[in-house]
């Protein structure tokens, strides 16, 4: 398996997106360390078959996965500001396009996987054309009751899902026309298609359209002045989310003796996932990989040694996340490189008024928005929709191009 | 049209007592909601609190003691944990729905699972008590005693909490809260103990529903995730922060979820969630929302 081609795409797109996107001085100093450390840590995900079991190795594999949705998913949450309790639905389509492509028709190595990016991308573009209309809590409660259509659309077209059930009997993935039937194979698999749609998010999140995205969730009206048309951004954000969250679904239905369930397109499902993001740090895209590494690290590894009660820890994690990692994982590691501390009074909690035309006050408390809402005067007029522009209103040093979690809470 | 109506009347009991164990458990969620903007996700995790008491005093034995015993300890573990869970949201006032959702929806996981440490995952009978623990006759039909009383009981509650918001002076100040809280803040009143209040007595409840609903659902895990579900489908239905919208909203849901299941069997499981996100296209702030939780 070839893993070469993926560092050098994560390192172009860290070394163009950034160079383009913040040209202040303390990007230039990050920027190689940051490189390096990807680099590094790339290294040792492609070199973990070598020299560990294959039990851990598929635990591994299995992290991956988790890892692309919850990025898949900060893209929603932290980079557009759509927090979506549905998530899992379109990793679940992708799990079940694949499982069924490589079942009935061809296990031949992308074919699987392109179904169910398409597919996913698909139900996206369906759904996400009636989601992204809402804001707020309506959003959540949306995207919660599309995922659970979809929940109930597996379990009783059981036909093809084989319902409750589930999809098993998935052939292995054949890569030039042979099966891969080595634990260390299917992960070096994984982790290329993995990395691949980790460094396409990355992408994204770095240019024009990505710092749009952002610009929406910060201060809609004002992007919409600009000419901006939020629903197609919205939407468009919605749509590769949800075809980055197949892709993770079809590698799940990759793994060896993969079982797809109703329960992975479910409402625990996307709960965890937010989970991830949230512990991670929304809108950092690392930061919500290692979060999810860290649930299937509760739910899979300690989770039999606390009978089967992993979820008790997983919930405590929530609560302590909520409270003690405003910007998850992401923000711990991110405030050592500021110069200061904002000050706490930028924090103010100014509670929204209900009619806050601007997106949900997922950026409320630091952003410094003025709660009337309209086109507030910013202190920082005219950097419109650049990624230097950060936040509006709070006396920050000059950060580096990729903490914008930092403005999530 | 007659005979449609006594053929499916069963199913229309039914879909009457499961609303009002609806509009019991979604009053609550719903004036939290349209009060303070919190999303409390652990909402479900206190009906199974109320569905296991119920459980532990009873005990699979049909007795007014321990039935009435369950909905006082039901009632005071509801308005104790409310009140918890108001102090807890506190600090996350303006931080967003998505941080108020994480931090109950966690709570509702320890909840979940702390119980099922303690009563296993093996699915509970709760016995309504003595008198209503028997089928009576219903125009010609056999219908459970308790199913009847709990759309009585229902009923009573829906009238006591219309009354309280619409007539008393508490409720002026419930609603005052709903539709402009800076203004209620702006004239003296202390929002969190108003927040406080309204928790409290919106958990109570739903803890009283869990006891309500035992002899109809009985305990079990994965209970509060379902009636979580249910509570958020009725209240966006209604329309958030609306006692008549969290009413109808939960005498359409209950007929939803049994005429519909009679009528369309195959179609019953999309019927729930379809109807939800026909409502929220056609009218996003609900059947009977106000501009409130906008956010």
């Amino acid at each position: 398996m070839s893993v070469e081609p993926a560092p050098s795409t994560v390192d172009e797109s860290v070394a163009r997106t950034s160079g383009a996107a913040s040209p202040t001085g303390s990007a230039r100093r990050r920027l190689p360390v940051a490189g390096l450390i990807a680099l590094v840590v790339l290294i040792l995900l492609a070199a973990v078959p070598l020299f560990v079991a294959p039990f851990q190795t598929s635990m591994l594999a299995r992290m991956l996965i988790f890892a692309l949705l919850a990025v898949s998913l900060d893209l929603l949450v932290g980079v557009t500001g759509l927090p979506s309790l549905g998530h899992a639905a379109y990793f679940g389509i992708g799990a079940y396009t694949a499982g069924l492509v490589a079942k009935y028709w061809t296990a031949a190595a992308p074919i699987p996987l392109l179904a169910a990016v398409a597919v996913a991308a698909f139900a996206a573009a369906a759904t996400g054309w009636l989601a992204v209309r809402s804001h707020g809590v309506f959003f959540l409660m949306l995207t919660l009751a599309i995922g659970e259509l979809i929940q109930q659309l597996a379990e009783s077209w059981s036909e093809v899902t084989g319902g409750d059930n589930g999809l098993s009997g998935i052939p292995a993935v054949e890569v030039a026309g042979q099966p891969l039937s080595l634990v260390g194979y299917v992960y070096w698999y994984i982790l290329f298609f993995a990395v691949l749609g980790f460094a396409v998010i990355w992408a994204v999140s770095r240019s024009p359209f990505g710092a749009a995205l952002r610009g929406i969730r910060d201060n809609e009206p004002r992007m919409r002045s600009l000419g901006y048309s939020p629903f197609r951004y919205k939407l468009a954000g919605f749509v590769l989310a949800g075809a980055i969250a197949g892709l993770a679904g079809g590698l799940f239905a990759s793994q060896q003796f993969a079982l797809v369930t109703p329960a992975d397109l479910g409402f625990t499902t996307s709960a965890l996932a937010l989970l991830a993001v949230a512990v991670g740090g929304a809108g950092s895209l690392w930061g919500p990989a290692i979060g999810a590494a860290v649930v299937v690290l509760i739910r899979d590894v300690y989770g039999p040694d606390l009978d089967g009660h992993g979820t008790l820890v997983l919930g405590i994690v929530f609560i302590v996340a909520v409270y003690s990692l405003r910007n998850g994982l992401a923000g711990l590691a991110t405030t050592r490189f500021r110069r200061r501390r904002s000050p706490p009074a930028a924090d103010a909690p100014g509670s929204s008024p209900p009619s806050d035309p601007t997106p949900p006050n997922l950026t409320q408390a630091t952003s410094g928005v003025p709660p009337s809402g309209g086109l507030p005067a910013n202190r920082q007029e005219g950097h419109g929709v650049d990624e230097g522009s950060k936040v509006p209103g709070t006396d920050d040093p000059p950060r580096h191009a990729d903490d914008p979690g930092e403005r999530r809470s | 049209m007659t005979e449609w109506f006594a053929d499916n009347f069963v199913s229309i009991l039914n879909g009457l007592a499961i609303g009002s164990l609806l509009f019991i458990l979604a009053v609550g969620l719903s004036l939290v909601f349209g009060m303070m903007d919190v999303l409390n996700l652990g909402h479900g995790a206190l009906y199974l609190i109320g569905a296991y008491v119920g459980y532990q005093f009873t005990g699979g034995v049909s007795s007014w003691s321990g039935f009435l015993t369950a909905l006082a300890v039901a009632a005071a573990f509801g308005a104790v944990a409310g009140l918890i869970l108001s102090v807890a949201t506190q600090p996350l006032v303006g931080r967003g729905h998505l941080d108020q959702a994480l931090l109950t929806l966690g709570v509702a996981l320890v909840v979940a699972e702390v119980i099922s440490i303690i009563f296993g995952d093996d699915v509970q009978n709760v016995v309504a008590p003595p008198g209503l623990n028997e089928s009576i006759q219903v125009f010609g039909n056999t219908y459970p005693a308790y199913r009847l009383a709990l759309i009585g009981i229902g009923a009573v509650l829906a009238i006591g909490v219309w009354l309280v918001i619409e007539k008393t002076s508490l409720g002026a100040l419930i609603r005052a809260s709903v539709s402009d809280r800076e203004m209620v803040s702006a004239v003296g009143v202390d929002n969190r103990k108003v927040k406080a209040g309204v928790f409290a007595f919106g958990s109570m409840l739903a803890a009283v529903a869990g006891v309500l609903g035992g002899p109809v659902y009985g305990a079990r895990t994965g209970l509060d995730e379902t009636v979580l579900l249910l509570a958020l489908v009725v209240i966006v239905i209604g329309g958030l922060g609306s006692v008549r919208g969290a009413l109808i909203g939960a005498l359409v849901i209950g007929q939803v979820e049994s005429l519909g299941k009679a009528l369309y069997p195959d179609f019953a499981s999309f019927m729930l969630f379809g109807a939800l996100a026909l409502v929220l296209i056609v009218r996003p702030r609900g059947l009977f929302g106000s501009k409130v939780g906008a956010g």
